[in-house]
């Protein structure tokens, strides 16, 4: 009796391919342990046959054990994947089991037929074998199907993960440069509302030296219009009198006295009302809208103002006052406002600069400030308006020249001046009205602006 | 008494003249009128003699009226006139200023005539 090799080393074998199959898969991890208690039992079994010499007793052993695995393979559904396998054993199995029972239960039939089962024998193990090297190539397939899906899901695993964290650099950098243009939106609302309130203060600035000026200039016509009301009535008791006395002629005189006082009072009403507009103006809101203005009226009423604004300053401060005035400009569409502010502010400067020449050069000096006007037609029809402010000041340096229009430049000393007054102008005379501001001068002896409003 | 009023304002001229008719009238009162420091020193150089009073505006074109106050005080002109300044500028600064200068009193514009005169006929 020969030794069952075969049978175990189908069993181990097919055992082994079902677990490693089963490991491929990673179903039914019950079956698994099964499998590899039955490969441990298919050793002792064989180990016991070696020893016992029980071949013919065992030889069933191992074919309810291969029938028992072919059996689990073929009705179990999680165990597919072994299906192959057993389709390559199952056919030699079923041979030699015949060939087995056939030699044991009908010894006569088995000998005529056992050339016939060999032969079926050897059909089986070459079955076999080929279907073992498909199923090996197969499982080779699935094996690195498998891998390739592995690398792709580690791929993809790297990708997320990857992609997870750029997102939150994203998130980041979003969340920062949403902060940083915050801050900057923040600052930029500041600087406009510093901007506006240098805007404001440099304005309340001149408004301030104007006021001492209009003080002025609003108490000399209402000295006349209260002194002029309260004689007009002392004369009306007069007339009353001289007409109660039949003095006819004499009633008549005070009566043309009286109808010329009126006149007055309503002609310094007026002057009045003029400067307290002319205030009005030049402290409110800027409406930007242009309209026909008498630019003479405008100058002149300046640079009265202006003159007297820094003599209530300076007691001792005087000079003298040229105006000449183009009477054909006739009105120009330009912002009242933002004019005066011009005007007042180049007559500031004007007086400012001959009070300190006045400071260093004593009585001898003769401090000057003109205005001018002149309408201008250039050859092709143009006409411009011109007004020309000189003073015989102190003159600007050379050094400083290309310094005077820009914004927070002062020479002033500190705290007397916003070094806005001539950038302002000249945003005012450039931007606003089209036009040109300009500047000559020599030091020590004059400046003179000229601004040139296109009509 | 003669007064000179010094004022660049022309009005101050028919003013005077109406709240002053009175006394002009009577010839208690003589007025001049000058409209600039300038003028009002050629005036005091011409009518030195006569005894003056100068009643004098401060804001004024040219020379201001405290100036005038200075040139008229350093002449040492006998028997010293008696300078008023009248201004529109009522502050304690131009005030001192003018007490320093040596004038002999101080009004406030708009002009108080009652007062002035009153003033006015105590110097006489």
């Amino acid at each position: 009796m020969a030794l069952s090799v075969l049978p175990f080393a189908i069993t181990v074998v097919l055992l082994r391919r079902l677990v490693k199959s089963l490991e491929l898969s990673g179903e039914a991890p019950e079956w698994k342990s099964l499998f590899k208690k039955g490969m441990i039992a298919a050793g002792v079994l064989f180990a016991l046959e070696i020893v016992l010499k029980a071949g013919n007793f065992t030889m069933w052993l191992w074919h309810i054990g291969i029938l028992l695995i072919m059996w689990l393979v073929l009705t179990k559904p999680e165990m597919k994947s072994g299906k192959m396998i057993v389709t390559a054993v199952l056919p030699y199995e079923a041979v030699t089991l015949f060939s087995d029972l056939a030699e044991h239960i009908l010894p006569g039939v088995y000998k005529s037929v056992s050339a016939v089962l060999e032969i079926a024998q050897l059909f089986a193990v070459v079955w076999a074998i080929a279907m073992w090297i498909n199923a090996n190539k197969q499982q080779k397939k699935a094996e690195l199907e498998r891998q390739e899906r592995l690398r792709e899901e580690q791929l993809y695993r790297i990708t997320e993960a990857q992609k997870a964290e750029l997102e939150i650099i994203v998130a980041e950098r979003t969340a920062e440069l949403t902060q940083q243009k915050e801050a900057l939106e923040k600052s930029l609302e500041e600087l406009k509302a510093a901007q506006a309130q240098l805007i404001h203060s440099e304005k309340m600035a001149s408004l301030g030296e104007l006021t001492a000026g209009i003080a002025h200039e609003i108490q000399n016509p209402l000295n006349f219009v209260n002194n002029f009301s309260q004689v007009s009535v002392e004369l009306m008791d007069e007339m009353q009198m001289e007409l109660d006395n039949g003095n006819k002629e004499e009633a008549f005189a005070i009566a043309e006295d009286i109808k010329q006082n009126l006149s007055k009072i309503s002609h310094h009403g007026n002057r009045a009302d003029a400067i307290v507009k002319g205030m009005l103006m030049h402290s409110r809101k800027n409406t930007g809208q242009k309209e026909p203005t008498d630019i003479n009226a405008l100058a002149d009423e300046y640079l009265r103002l202006s003159y007297q604004g820094l003599r209530a300053k300076d007691k001792s401060f005087n000079a003298s006052l040229s105006m000449d005035f183009d009477k054909t400009i006739g009105k120009i569409s330009v912002v009242p406002q933002d004019i005066g502010r011009v005007l007042l502010n180049l007559f500031n400067n004007a007086f400012y600069a001959v009070n300190e020449k006045k400071k260093l050069m004593g009585d001898d000096y003769k401090p000057t400030v003109s205005v001018t006007t002149k309408r201008l037609s250039s050859p092709l029809g143009e006409v411009d308006t011109q007004i020309v402010i000189y003073d015989n000041g102190t003159g600007i340096p050379q050094k400083v020249m290309d310094k005077i229009f820009q914004p927070f430049f002062t020479t002033k000393p500190s705290g007397q001046g916003t070094g806005l007054g001539l950038s302002l102008s000249y945003d005012i005379i450039s931007k606003g009205h089209n036009g040109k501001l300009s500047v000559n001068t020599k030091e020590n002896e004059f400046t003179e602006f000229t601004i040139e409003l296109p009509s | 008494m003669k007064i000179l009023v010094v004022d660049d304002e022309p009005d101050v001229k028919s003013l005077f003249e109406q709240r002053f008719r009175k006394e002009i009238r009577s010839g208690e009162m003589i007025f001049a009128f000058a409209s600039s420091g300038e003028e009002a020193l050629e005036y005091i150089s011409i009518n030195m003699h006569n005894s003056v009073l100068i009643l004098s505006d401060i804001n004024m074109p040219g020379m201001s009226g405290l100036e005038l106050l200075k040139k008229i005080k350093q002449q040492h002109l006998k028997p010293p006139p008696f300078v008023m300044m009248l201004t529109a500028y009522g502050d304690a600064e131009n005030y001192s200023a003018a007490m320093q200068l040596g004038a002999d009193d101080f009004l406030t514009k708009p002009l108080d005539f009652i007062v002035l005169k009153d003033k006015l006929k105590k110097i006489a």
